[in-house]
Protein backbone atom coordinates (compact mmCIF):
# COMPACT_ATOMS: atom_id res chain seq x y z
CA UNK A 1 0.00 0.00 0.00
CA UNK A 2 1.68 3.51 -0.83
CA UNK A 3 1.16 5.79 1.90
CA UNK A 4 -0.06 8.93 0.63
CA UNK A 5 2.04 12.28 2.60
CA UNK A 6 1.00 15.56 2.66
CA UNK A 7 4.26 18.16 2.38
CA UNK A 8 3.90 20.95 5.49
CA UNK A 9 4.53 24.61 4.84
CA UNK A 10 6.60 26.34 7.87
CA UNK A 11 6.80 29.78 8.64
CA UNK A 12 10.58 30.26 9.76
CA UNK A 13 11.36 33.94 11.20
CA UNK A 14 11.04 36.53 10.53
CA UNK A 15 11.38 36.70 14.95
CA UNK A 16 14.03 33.60 15.05
CA UNK A 17 16.58 33.75 16.26
CA UNK A 18 18.76 31.69 13.81
CA UNK A 19 17.34 33.79 11.13
CA UNK A 20 20.41 36.26 11.59
CA UNK A 21 17.73 39.31 11.64
CA UNK A 22 14.81 39.52 9.61
CA UNK A 23 14.92 36.53 7.49
CA UNK A 24 11.32 34.88 6.27
CA UNK A 25 11.95 31.58 4.87
CA UNK A 26 8.91 29.53 3.82
CA UNK A 27 9.63 25.87 4.25
CA UNK A 28 7.90 22.91 2.50
CA UNK A 29 8.58 19.70 4.83
CA UNK A 30 8.44 16.18 3.81
CA UNK A 31 8.52 15.37 7.50
CA UNK A 32 12.29 16.42 8.27
CA UNK A 33 13.44 16.80 4.79
CA UNK A 34 13.15 20.51 3.30
CA UNK A 35 11.59 20.36 -0.04
CA UNK A 36 11.79 23.83 -0.86
CA UNK A 37 12.92 27.21 0.79
CA UNK A 38 11.51 30.28 0.19
CA UNK A 39 13.07 33.01 1.51
CA UNK A 40 10.80 36.10 1.69
CA UNK A 41 13.29 39.38 1.97
CA UNK A 42 12.87 42.41 2.01
CA UNK A 43 11.79 43.60 5.82
CA UNK A 44 14.49 45.76 6.39
CA UNK A 45 14.13 47.27 3.14
CA UNK A 46 15.00 51.34 3.86
CA UNK A 47 15.31 52.53 0.35
CA UNK A 48 18.74 53.39 0.54
CA UNK A 49 19.50 54.05 -3.35
CA UNK A 50 17.13 56.07 -3.82
CA UNK A 51 18.02 57.69 -0.71
CA UNK A 52 21.65 58.17 -2.12
CA UNK A 53 19.77 59.75 -5.12
CA UNK A 54 19.15 62.68 -3.06
CA UNK A 55 22.09 63.53 -1.34
CA UNK A 56 25.47 65.22 -1.99
CA UNK A 57 28.33 62.76 -1.65
CA UNK A 58 29.47 63.19 1.46
CA UNK A 59 26.12 62.63 2.87
CA UNK A 60 25.80 59.43 1.02
CA UNK A 61 28.76 58.06 2.66
CA UNK A 62 27.23 57.25 6.03
CA UNK A 63 24.28 54.98 4.61
CA UNK A 64 27.24 52.46 4.03
CA UNK A 65 27.64 51.99 7.42
CA UNK A 66 24.22 50.88 7.30
CA UNK A 67 24.58 48.12 5.20
CA UNK A 68 25.93 45.33 6.57
CA UNK A 69 26.59 46.86 9.78
CA UNK A 70 29.02 44.21 10.90
CA UNK A 71 32.03 45.63 8.96
CA UNK A 72 31.03 49.38 8.31
CA UNK A 73 34.11 50.34 6.83
CA UNK A 74 34.28 47.77 4.01
CA UNK A 75 31.11 49.02 2.43
CA UNK A 76 32.38 52.89 2.39
CA UNK A 77 35.47 52.00 0.95
CA UNK A 78 33.60 50.64 -2.35
CA UNK A 79 31.90 54.34 -2.17
CA UNK A 80 34.66 56.15 -1.60
CA UNK A 81 36.92 54.17 -4.44
CA UNK A 82 34.25 54.66 -6.65
CA UNK A 83 33.80 58.46 -6.57
CA UNK A 84 37.90 58.72 -6.43
CA UNK A 85 37.46 56.99 -9.72
CA UNK A 86 35.39 59.55 -11.30
CA UNK A 87 36.95 62.16 -10.08
CA UNK A 88 40.38 60.77 -10.27
CA UNK A 89 41.59 61.95 -6.82
CA UNK A 90 45.17 61.39 -5.52
CA UNK A 91 44.58 59.04 -1.86
CA UNK A 92 47.58 59.95 0.15
CA UNK A 93 49.72 56.90 0.95
CA UNK A 94 49.45 57.28 5.12
CA UNK A 95 45.14 57.19 3.91
CA UNK A 96 45.44 54.00 2.05
CA UNK A 97 47.26 52.62 5.11
CA UNK A 98 44.71 53.42 7.08
CA UNK A 99 42.28 52.42 5.35
CA UNK A 100 43.31 48.90 4.47
CA UNK A 101 43.77 48.91 8.82
CA UNK A 102 40.04 49.77 8.99
CA UNK A 103 38.70 47.37 6.44
CA UNK A 104 41.08 44.24 7.86
CA UNK A 105 39.82 45.54 11.43
CA UNK A 106 36.18 45.09 9.83
CA UNK A 107 36.88 41.96 8.05
CA UNK A 108 37.87 40.33 11.70
CA UNK A 109 34.99 41.64 13.56
CA UNK A 110 32.55 40.34 10.86
CA UNK A 111 34.04 36.71 10.97
CA UNK A 112 33.81 37.09 14.64
CA UNK A 113 30.59 37.17 14.52
CA UNK A 114 29.94 35.22 12.28
CA UNK A 115 31.63 32.01 13.01
CA UNK A 116 30.47 32.65 16.62
CA UNK A 117 27.02 33.00 15.73
CA UNK A 118 26.98 30.25 13.60
CA UNK A 119 28.74 27.73 16.40
CA UNK A 120 25.66 29.28 18.43
CA UNK A 121 23.05 28.24 15.60
CA UNK A 122 24.36 24.21 15.52
CA UNK A 123 24.34 24.54 19.97
CA UNK A 124 27.52 26.19 21.27
CA UNK A 125 27.17 28.76 23.38
CA UNK A 126 30.91 29.59 24.72
CA UNK A 127 32.33 30.93 21.46
CA UNK A 128 30.58 33.46 20.85
CA UNK A 129 30.91 34.96 24.77
CA UNK A 130 34.53 34.72 23.94
CA UNK A 131 34.12 36.19 20.45
CA UNK A 132 32.45 39.25 21.61
CA UNK A 133 34.52 40.80 23.75
CA UNK A 134 37.20 40.87 21.14
CA UNK A 135 34.43 42.45 19.05
CA UNK A 136 34.34 44.60 21.84
CA UNK A 137 37.86 46.00 21.33
CA UNK A 138 37.81 45.95 17.80
CA UNK A 139 35.02 48.31 17.61
CA UNK A 140 36.58 50.39 20.71
CA UNK A 141 39.40 51.03 17.86
CA UNK A 142 36.75 52.22 15.05
CA UNK A 143 35.77 54.46 18.06
CA UNK A 144 39.06 55.72 18.61
CA UNK A 145 39.78 56.85 14.62
CA UNK A 146 36.16 57.90 13.97
CA UNK A 147 33.97 58.46 17.07
CA UNK A 148 31.20 55.94 16.94
CA UNK A 149 31.52 52.14 17.49
CA UNK A 150 29.62 50.54 14.18
CA UNK A 151 28.21 53.74 12.09
CA UNK A 152 31.50 55.00 11.61
CA UNK A 153 31.33 57.56 8.48
CA UNK A 154 35.51 57.74 9.11
CA UNK A 155 36.25 57.33 5.34
CA UNK A 156 36.07 60.32 2.82
CA UNK A 157 36.64 60.63 -0.78
CA UNK A 158 39.95 61.06 -1.30
CA UNK A 159 41.64 59.67 2.09
CA UNK A 160 39.78 59.08 5.60
CA UNK A 161 38.28 61.93 7.77
CA UNK A 162 41.20 62.20 10.63
CA UNK A 163 44.73 61.07 11.24
CA UNK A 164 44.86 58.20 14.14
CA UNK A 165 46.90 58.73 17.22
CA UNK A 166 50.13 56.95 17.84
CA UNK A 167 48.81 55.02 20.89
CA UNK A 168 45.93 53.90 18.53
CA UNK A 169 48.13 52.09 16.54
CA UNK A 170 50.23 50.53 19.24
CA UNK A 171 46.88 49.34 21.10
CA UNK A 172 45.80 47.69 17.43
CA UNK A 173 49.14 46.60 17.37
CA UNK A 174 49.24 45.18 20.91
CA UNK A 175 45.57 43.17 20.10
CA UNK A 176 46.95 41.94 16.90
CA UNK A 177 50.33 40.18 18.79
CA UNK A 178 47.41 38.68 21.35
CA UNK A 179 44.32 37.78 19.04
CA UNK A 180 45.94 34.68 17.18
CA UNK A 181 45.84 33.12 20.61
CA UNK A 182 42.16 33.77 20.85
CA UNK A 183 41.37 32.32 17.27
CA UNK A 184 43.37 29.39 18.99
CA UNK A 185 40.87 28.91 21.72
CA UNK A 186 38.19 29.42 19.29
CA UNK A 187 39.78 26.81 17.42
CA UNK A 188 40.04 24.69 19.97
CA UNK A 189 36.30 24.65 20.93
CA UNK A 190 34.97 24.36 17.23
CA UNK A 191 37.33 22.55 15.00
CA UNK A 192 37.70 19.58 16.33
CA UNK A 193 34.42 19.51 18.13
CA UNK A 194 32.72 16.24 17.05
CA UNK A 195 29.16 18.13 17.77
CA UNK A 196 30.73 20.95 15.81
CA UNK A 197 31.77 18.94 12.93
CA UNK A 198 28.35 16.63 12.64
CA UNK A 199 26.32 19.31 12.11
CA UNK A 200 28.94 21.03 9.94
CA UNK A 201 30.71 18.79 7.73
CA UNK A 202 28.85 17.45 3.65
CA UNK A 203 26.13 20.00 4.71
CA UNK A 204 25.20 22.42 2.30
CA UNK A 205 27.60 21.45 -0.32
CA UNK A 206 28.37 23.78 -3.25
CA UNK A 207 30.47 22.77 -6.11
CA UNK A 208 32.67 25.31 -8.50
CA UNK A 209 30.01 25.10 -11.01
CA UNK A 210 27.51 26.05 -9.26
CA UNK A 211 29.42 28.26 -7.31
CA UNK A 212 29.72 30.24 -10.48
CA UNK A 213 26.51 30.03 -11.62
CA UNK A 214 25.34 31.58 -8.54
CA UNK A 215 27.47 34.61 -8.43
CA UNK A 216 29.17 33.57 -5.23
CA UNK A 217 31.65 35.41 -3.89
CA UNK A 218 34.17 35.79 -1.40
CA UNK A 219 34.14 32.84 1.30
CA UNK A 220 31.15 31.13 -0.16
CA UNK A 221 33.53 31.07 -3.42
CA UNK A 222 36.48 30.02 -2.00
CA UNK A 223 35.57 27.68 0.48
CA UNK A 224 34.21 25.89 -3.04
CA UNK A 225 37.62 25.94 -4.00
CA UNK A 226 38.14 28.86 -6.78
CA UNK A 227 40.90 30.78 -5.61
CA UNK A 228 39.53 34.10 -6.27
CA UNK A 229 40.23 37.16 -3.79
CA UNK A 230 39.67 40.60 -5.47
CA UNK A 231 42.74 42.46 -2.55
CA UNK A 232 45.27 39.70 -5.30
CA UNK A 233 43.39 39.59 -8.67
CA UNK A 234 42.38 42.78 -8.82
CA UNK A 235 44.34 44.18 -6.20
CA UNK A 236 42.91 48.16 -4.84
CA UNK A 237 44.87 50.53 -2.31
CA UNK A 238 48.34 49.12 -0.99
CA UNK A 239 46.74 45.18 -1.09
CA UNK A 240 49.58 44.56 -3.92
CA UNK A 241 52.34 45.41 -1.42
CA UNK A 242 50.93 43.22 1.21
CA UNK A 243 52.14 39.81 2.05
CA UNK A 244 49.00 37.37 2.55
CA UNK A 245 47.57 33.97 1.50
CA UNK A 246 44.44 33.45 0.17
CA UNK A 247 42.59 30.29 1.73
CA UNK A 248 40.87 28.24 -0.51
CA UNK A 249 38.70 25.46 0.94
CA UNK A 250 38.07 21.84 -0.63
CA UNK A 251 34.48 20.60 -0.32
CA UNK A 252 32.99 23.35 -0.55
CA UNK A 253 30.50 22.18 2.37
CA UNK A 254 29.94 24.85 5.82
CA UNK A 255 32.67 23.18 7.92
CA UNK A 256 35.36 24.44 4.74
CA UNK A 257 33.70 27.89 5.06
CA UNK A 258 34.11 27.88 8.65
CA UNK A 259 37.54 26.84 8.36
CA UNK A 260 38.87 29.27 5.76
CA UNK A 261 37.00 32.70 7.54
CA UNK A 262 39.32 31.06 10.89
CA UNK A 263 42.24 31.22 8.16
CA UNK A 264 41.44 34.59 6.78
CA UNK A 265 41.20 35.86 10.13
CA UNK A 266 45.02 34.71 10.97
CA UNK A 267 45.80 36.26 7.36
CA UNK A 268 44.31 39.66 8.43
CA UNK A 269 46.00 40.05 11.84
CA UNK A 270 48.89 39.72 9.80
CA UNK A 271 48.11 42.24 6.95
CA UNK A 272 47.18 44.80 10.08
CA UNK A 273 50.81 43.91 11.40
CA UNK A 274 52.28 44.58 7.94
CA UNK A 275 50.62 47.98 7.81
CA UNK A 276 51.54 48.88 11.13
CA UNK A 277 54.76 48.60 10.52
CA UNK A 278 55.08 50.37 7.24
CA UNK A 279 52.91 52.99 8.07
CA UNK A 280 54.12 56.15 6.46
CA UNK A 281 53.89 60.03 7.76
CA UNK A 282 51.77 62.33 5.56
CA UNK A 283 48.30 63.73 4.94
CA UNK A 284 45.45 61.66 5.27
CA UNK A 285 43.13 63.19 2.93
CA UNK A 286 43.12 64.80 -0.41
CA UNK A 287 44.86 68.31 -0.59
CA UNK A 288 42.62 69.35 -3.12
CA UNK A 289 40.57 71.81 -1.35
CA UNK A 290 37.16 71.29 -3.67
CA UNK A 291 37.04 68.24 -2.25
CA UNK A 292 38.08 67.68 1.42
CA UNK A 293 37.58 70.49 3.60
CA UNK A 294 40.03 72.70 5.01
CA UNK A 295 41.22 72.48 8.64
CA UNK A 296 40.19 74.55 11.60
CA UNK A 297 43.30 76.71 11.89
CA UNK A 298 42.90 78.07 8.41
CA UNK A 299 39.56 78.89 8.20
CA UNK A 300 40.11 81.21 11.19
CA UNK A 301 42.91 82.96 8.78
CA UNK A 302 41.82 82.54 5.63
CA UNK A 303 38.89 83.75 3.56
CA UNK A 304 39.44 80.86 0.45
CA UNK A 305 39.47 78.08 3.32
CA UNK A 306 35.97 79.72 4.48
CA UNK A 307 34.39 79.76 1.18
CA UNK A 308 35.73 76.14 0.66
CA UNK A 309 34.88 74.78 3.88
CA UNK A 310 30.96 76.58 3.10
CA UNK A 311 30.56 75.24 -0.24
CA UNK A 312 31.25 71.73 0.56
CA UNK A 313 29.38 71.54 3.27
CA UNK A 314 26.23 72.87 1.56
CA UNK A 315 26.40 72.42 -1.72
CA UNK A 316 29.06 69.71 -2.10
CA UNK A 317 31.51 68.83 -4.91
CA UNK A 318 30.83 67.87 -7.99
CA UNK A 319 31.23 64.86 -9.88
CA UNK A 320 32.32 64.64 -13.74
CA UNK A 321 29.60 62.82 -15.72
CA UNK A 322 30.20 58.80 -16.45
CA UNK A 323 29.47 55.74 -14.65
CA UNK A 324 32.22 53.76 -12.76
CA UNK A 325 31.56 50.04 -11.09
CA UNK A 326 33.89 49.43 -8.33
CA UNK A 327 34.38 46.13 -6.13
CA UNK A 328 36.07 46.00 -3.02
CA UNK A 329 36.25 42.11 -1.63
CA UNK A 330 34.34 42.91 1.57
CA UNK A 331 34.27 40.33 4.55
CA UNK A 332 31.66 38.69 3.00
CA UNK A 333 32.13 38.65 -0.92
CA UNK A 334 32.40 41.15 -3.39
CA UNK A 335 30.80 44.31 -2.21
CA UNK A 336 30.12 46.32 -5.33
CA UNK A 337 29.07 50.23 -6.10
CA UNK A 338 27.91 51.15 -9.36
CA UNK A 339 27.64 55.08 -9.58
CA UNK A 340 26.16 56.87 -12.44
CA UNK A 341 26.58 60.83 -12.52
CA UNK A 342 25.51 63.48 -14.26
CA UNK A 343 27.80 65.78 -13.50
CA UNK A 344 25.88 67.48 -10.46
CA UNK A 345 26.41 67.33 -6.63
CA UNK A 346 24.64 64.14 -6.03
CA UNK A 347 24.82 60.74 -7.78
CA UNK A 348 22.28 59.92 -10.24
CA UNK A 349 21.98 56.38 -9.49
CA UNK A 350 23.69 53.92 -7.16
CA UNK A 351 23.36 50.67 -7.58
CA UNK A 352 24.87 48.80 -4.60
CA UNK A 353 26.06 45.04 -5.03
CA UNK A 354 25.73 43.25 -1.99
CA UNK A 355 27.46 39.68 -1.56
CA UNK A 356 24.56 38.27 0.76
CA UNK A 357 22.00 38.77 -1.97
CA UNK A 358 23.48 36.71 -4.28
CA UNK A 359 23.98 34.33 -1.42
CA UNK A 360 20.51 34.40 0.11
CA UNK A 361 19.14 33.71 -3.29
CA UNK A 362 21.11 29.58 -3.63
CA UNK A 363 19.19 28.99 0.00
CA UNK A 364 16.67 27.45 -2.00
CA UNK A 365 19.14 25.32 -3.89
CA UNK A 366 21.56 24.35 -0.85
CA UNK A 367 18.70 23.37 1.77
CA UNK A 368 16.70 20.74 -0.55
CA UNK A 369 17.00 17.45 0.41
CA UNK A 370 18.50 18.46 3.86
CA UNK A 371 17.07 18.48 7.16
CA UNK A 372 15.20 21.20 8.95
CA UNK A 373 17.93 21.25 11.62
CA UNK A 374 20.18 21.99 9.02
CA UNK A 375 18.77 24.79 7.98
CA UNK A 376 20.40 27.23 10.29
CA UNK A 377 23.81 25.99 9.73
CA UNK A 378 23.11 26.65 6.22
CA UNK A 379 22.23 29.54 6.99
CA UNK A 380 24.82 30.75 9.76
CA UNK A 381 27.68 29.30 7.04
CA UNK A 382 25.99 31.79 4.39
CA UNK A 383 26.99 34.91 6.54
CA UNK A 384 23.99 36.97 6.00
CA UNK A 385 23.30 40.05 7.18
CA UNK A 386 19.82 41.96 6.41
CA UNK A 387 21.20 45.59 6.52
CA UNK A 388 23.26 44.60 3.07
CA UNK A 389 20.18 42.00 1.85
CA UNK A 390 17.70 44.23 1.62
CA UNK A 391 19.57 47.61 1.41
CA UNK B 1 44.24 45.47 -18.33
CA UNK B 2 43.90 48.12 -20.48
CA UNK B 3 45.17 46.13 -23.39
CA UNK B 4 43.26 43.33 -23.13
CA UNK B 5 40.26 45.46 -22.81
CA UNK B 6 40.75 46.92 -25.97
CA UNK B 7 41.70 43.58 -27.40
CA UNK B 8 38.10 42.39 -25.90
CA UNK B 9 36.57 45.20 -27.51
CA UNK B 10 38.24 44.50 -30.72
CA UNK B 11 36.56 40.19 -30.09
CA UNK B 12 33.54 41.94 -29.43
CA UNK B 13 32.77 43.93 -32.00
CA UNK B 14 34.18 41.56 -34.88
CA UNK B 15 32.33 38.54 -33.78
CA UNK B 16 28.84 40.11 -32.69
CA UNK B 17 29.35 43.14 -35.50
CA UNK B 18 25.76 43.51 -36.03
CA UNK B 19 24.10 43.03 -32.81
CA UNK B 20 26.32 45.79 -30.78
CA UNK B 21 25.21 49.08 -30.73
CA UNK B 22 28.16 50.92 -29.81
CA UNK B 23 31.35 49.94 -27.37
CA UNK B 24 33.44 52.32 -25.19
CA UNK B 25 36.67 52.29 -22.75
CA UNK B 26 36.21 54.81 -20.05
CA UNK B 27 37.65 54.85 -16.71
CA UNK B 28 39.28 51.40 -17.31
CA UNK B 29 35.94 49.76 -18.00
CA UNK B 30 34.30 48.31 -21.10
CA UNK B 31 30.55 49.24 -21.49
CA UNK B 32 29.13 47.73 -24.50
CA UNK B 33 25.62 48.74 -26.18
CA UNK B 34 23.32 46.09 -27.36
CA UNK B 35 19.77 45.90 -28.44
CA UNK B 36 17.34 44.16 -25.65
CA UNK B 37 15.86 41.73 -28.56
CA UNK B 38 19.75 40.35 -29.11
CA UNK B 39 20.44 40.29 -25.49
CA UNK B 40 20.33 36.86 -25.16
CA UNK B 41 22.51 35.44 -28.18
CA UNK B 42 24.90 38.63 -26.99
CA UNK B 43 24.82 36.96 -22.73
CA UNK B 44 25.29 33.55 -24.84
CA UNK B 45 28.57 34.61 -26.84
CA UNK B 46 29.61 36.33 -23.08
CA UNK B 47 29.49 33.13 -21.20
CA UNK B 48 30.62 30.32 -23.95
CA UNK B 49 33.72 32.28 -25.95
CA UNK B 50 36.78 30.91 -24.57
CA UNK B 51 38.42 34.43 -25.16
CA UNK B 52 35.70 35.99 -22.83
CA UNK B 53 34.55 33.17 -20.13
CA UNK B 54 32.31 35.53 -18.85
CA UNK B 55 30.67 33.68 -16.11
CA UNK B 56 29.42 35.14 -13.41
CA UNK B 57 27.06 37.76 -13.26
CA UNK B 58 27.88 40.37 -10.61
CA UNK B 59 24.72 42.13 -10.68
CA UNK B 60 21.85 44.00 -12.91
CA UNK B 61 21.49 47.72 -12.68
CA UNK B 62 18.47 49.66 -13.71
CA UNK B 63 18.38 53.02 -14.40
CA UNK B 64 15.37 55.56 -14.89
CA UNK B 65 15.45 58.15 -17.32
CA UNK B 66 12.20 60.35 -17.66
CA UNK B 67 13.13 62.44 -20.16
CA UNK B 68 14.47 59.73 -23.10
CA UNK B 69 12.20 58.17 -25.19
CA UNK B 70 13.36 54.47 -24.44
CA UNK B 71 13.33 55.60 -20.95
CA UNK B 72 14.99 52.65 -19.34
CA UNK B 73 18.21 51.26 -18.99
CA UNK B 74 19.85 47.80 -17.98
CA UNK B 75 23.44 47.66 -17.38
CA UNK B 76 24.23 43.99 -17.08
CA UNK B 77 27.67 43.56 -15.22
CA UNK B 78 29.88 40.86 -15.76
CA UNK B 79 32.89 39.07 -14.29
CA UNK B 80 35.15 36.80 -15.89
CA UNK B 81 37.32 34.65 -13.54
CA UNK B 82 39.61 33.47 -16.00
CA UNK B 83 40.74 36.55 -17.86
CA UNK B 84 40.34 38.82 -14.92
CA UNK B 85 38.28 41.04 -16.70
CA UNK B 86 34.93 42.86 -16.32
CA UNK B 87 32.32 44.16 -18.90
CA UNK B 88 29.42 46.08 -18.44
CA UNK B 89 26.44 45.71 -21.05
CA UNK B 90 23.39 48.25 -21.63
CA UNK B 91 20.59 47.77 -23.18
CA UNK B 92 17.84 50.20 -23.30
CA UNK B 93 14.34 50.12 -23.81
CA UNK B 94 10.74 52.47 -23.79
CA UNK B 95 8.47 52.02 -20.71
CA UNK B 96 6.10 49.02 -22.07
CA UNK B 97 8.62 46.53 -23.43
CA UNK B 98 9.22 43.36 -22.02
CA UNK B 99 13.01 42.49 -21.44
CA UNK B 100 14.12 38.81 -22.42
CA UNK B 101 15.27 37.32 -18.72
CA UNK B 102 18.45 35.50 -18.45
CA UNK B 103 17.75 33.04 -16.18
CA UNK B 104 18.26 30.07 -18.06
CA UNK B 105 22.06 31.31 -18.66
CA UNK B 106 22.44 32.57 -15.38
CA UNK B 107 20.11 31.50 -12.26
CA UNK B 108 21.69 34.00 -9.84
CA UNK B 109 19.39 36.38 -12.22
CA UNK B 110 16.23 35.34 -10.77
CA UNK B 111 16.44 37.50 -7.87
CA UNK B 112 18.34 40.70 -9.63
CA UNK B 113 15.35 40.68 -12.25
CA UNK B 114 12.95 40.16 -9.44
CA UNK B 115 14.58 43.06 -7.86
CA UNK B 116 14.17 45.36 -11.62
CA UNK B 117 10.72 44.44 -11.67
CA UNK B 118 9.96 45.62 -8.17
CA UNK B 119 12.11 48.81 -8.15
CA UNK B 120 11.11 49.86 -12.01
CA UNK B 121 8.41 47.37 -12.79
CA UNK B 122 10.84 46.40 -15.89
CA UNK B 123 8.84 42.97 -16.95
CA UNK B 124 10.82 40.02 -17.81
CA UNK B 125 9.91 37.46 -20.16
CA UNK B 126 9.98 33.75 -19.17
CA UNK B 127 10.71 34.41 -15.70
CA UNK B 128 9.80 31.19 -13.88
CA UNK B 129 8.69 33.54 -10.29
CA UNK B 130 8.08 37.42 -11.23
CA UNK B 131 7.15 38.57 -7.92
CA UNK B 132 8.09 41.84 -6.02
CA UNK B 133 10.71 41.26 -3.33
CA UNK B 134 12.24 44.14 -1.79
CA UNK B 135 8.85 46.13 -0.90
CA UNK B 136 6.12 45.80 1.59
CA UNK B 137 3.68 42.94 0.89
CA UNK B 138 0.62 44.77 -1.46
CA UNK B 139 2.85 47.49 -2.28
CA UNK B 140 1.99 49.86 -5.14
CA UNK B 141 4.30 51.53 -7.24
CA UNK B 142 7.70 51.40 -8.15
CA UNK B 143 10.13 53.33 -5.81
CA UNK B 144 13.26 53.70 -7.60
CA UNK B 145 11.73 55.21 -10.82
CA UNK B 146 12.55 59.40 -10.92
CA UNK B 147 8.89 60.31 -10.35
CA UNK B 148 8.04 58.49 -7.20
CA UNK B 149 8.05 60.72 -4.25
CA UNK B 150 11.25 60.00 -2.01
CA UNK B 151 8.97 59.94 1.54
CA UNK B 152 6.40 57.50 -0.46
CA UNK B 153 2.74 57.28 -0.15
CA UNK B 154 2.06 55.11 2.75
CA UNK B 155 3.16 55.17 6.04
CA UNK B 156 2.53 52.38 8.80
CA UNK B 157 2.26 52.86 12.62
CA UNK B 158 0.74 50.32 15.36
CA UNK B 159 -2.59 51.41 16.48
CA UNK B 160 -3.73 50.50 19.97
CA UNK B 161 -7.33 51.17 19.45
CA UNK B 162 -7.38 48.18 16.73
CA UNK B 163 -4.26 46.54 18.04
CA UNK B 164 -2.79 46.05 14.57
CA UNK B 165 -0.45 47.76 12.35
CA UNK B 166 -2.31 50.05 9.36
CA UNK B 167 -1.20 51.93 7.41
CA UNK B 168 -2.35 55.41 6.25
CA UNK B 169 -1.32 57.97 3.68
CA UNK B 170 1.63 60.03 4.60
CA UNK B 171 1.71 62.96 6.87
CA UNK B 172 4.38 64.93 7.05
CA UNK B 173 5.02 68.04 9.45
CA UNK B 174 7.02 69.52 7.15
CA UNK B 175 7.28 68.27 3.47
CA UNK B 176 10.39 66.75 2.18
CA UNK B 177 12.41 69.85 1.19
CA UNK B 178 15.40 69.51 -1.60
CA UNK B 179 17.03 72.15 -1.89
CA UNK B 180 19.32 72.64 -4.56
CA UNK B 181 22.49 74.31 -3.88
CA UNK B 182 23.99 74.16 -7.18
CA UNK B 183 25.16 77.85 -7.91
CA UNK B 184 27.18 79.16 -10.63
CA UNK B 185 30.20 79.09 -8.71
CA UNK B 186 32.71 76.82 -10.68
CA UNK B 187 35.67 75.31 -9.07
CA UNK B 188 39.03 74.86 -10.81
CA UNK B 189 38.37 71.29 -12.14
CA UNK B 190 34.55 70.92 -12.71
CA UNK B 191 33.75 69.68 -16.21
CA UNK B 192 30.16 71.76 -16.20
CA UNK B 193 30.43 73.78 -19.11
CA UNK B 194 29.50 77.46 -18.50
CA UNK B 195 26.91 77.65 -21.44
CA UNK B 196 24.90 75.11 -19.70
CA UNK B 197 24.24 77.05 -16.76
CA UNK B 198 20.54 77.92 -17.96
CA UNK B 199 19.93 81.10 -15.37
CA UNK B 200 16.29 81.25 -16.12
CA UNK B 201 15.84 77.14 -15.35
CA UNK B 202 17.59 77.30 -12.26
CA UNK B 203 14.94 76.82 -9.13
CA UNK B 204 15.64 77.72 -5.71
Amino acid sequence: MVKKTKSLSLNFGPQHPAAHGVLRLILELDGEIVEKADPHIGLLHRGTEKLIEQKTYTQALPYFDRLDYVAPMNQEHAFALAAEKLLSVEVPIRAKYIRVIFCEIGRILSHILNVTTQALDVGALTPSLWGFEERETLMTFYERASGSRLHANYFRTGGVHKDIPLKLVEDIEKFCKSFPKIIDDLEGLLTDNRIFKQRNVEIGIVSKQEALDHSFSGVMLRGSGVPWDLRKSQPYEIYKDLDFKIPVGKNGDCYDRYLCRIEEMRESVKIILQCIEKLPKGPVKSIDNKISPPNRDDIKQSMEALIHHFKLFTEGYRVPKGDVYTAVEAPKGEFGVYLISDGSNKPYRCKIRAPGFSHLQAMDYLIRGHMLADVPAVLGSLDIVFGEVDR
Amino acid sequence: MQSSLKDLEKLINSELSSKIKSSKIENNELLVETDEAELLEVVQFLKSNENCKFRQLIDIAGVDYPENEKRFELIYLFLSHEHNLRIKLLIKFQINQTIISLTKIFPSANWMEREVFDMYGVKFKNHPDLRRILTDYGFKGHPLRKDFPLTGFNEVRYSEKEKKVVYEPVKLEQNYRNFDFESPWEGTNYLKEIKDINKDGKKN
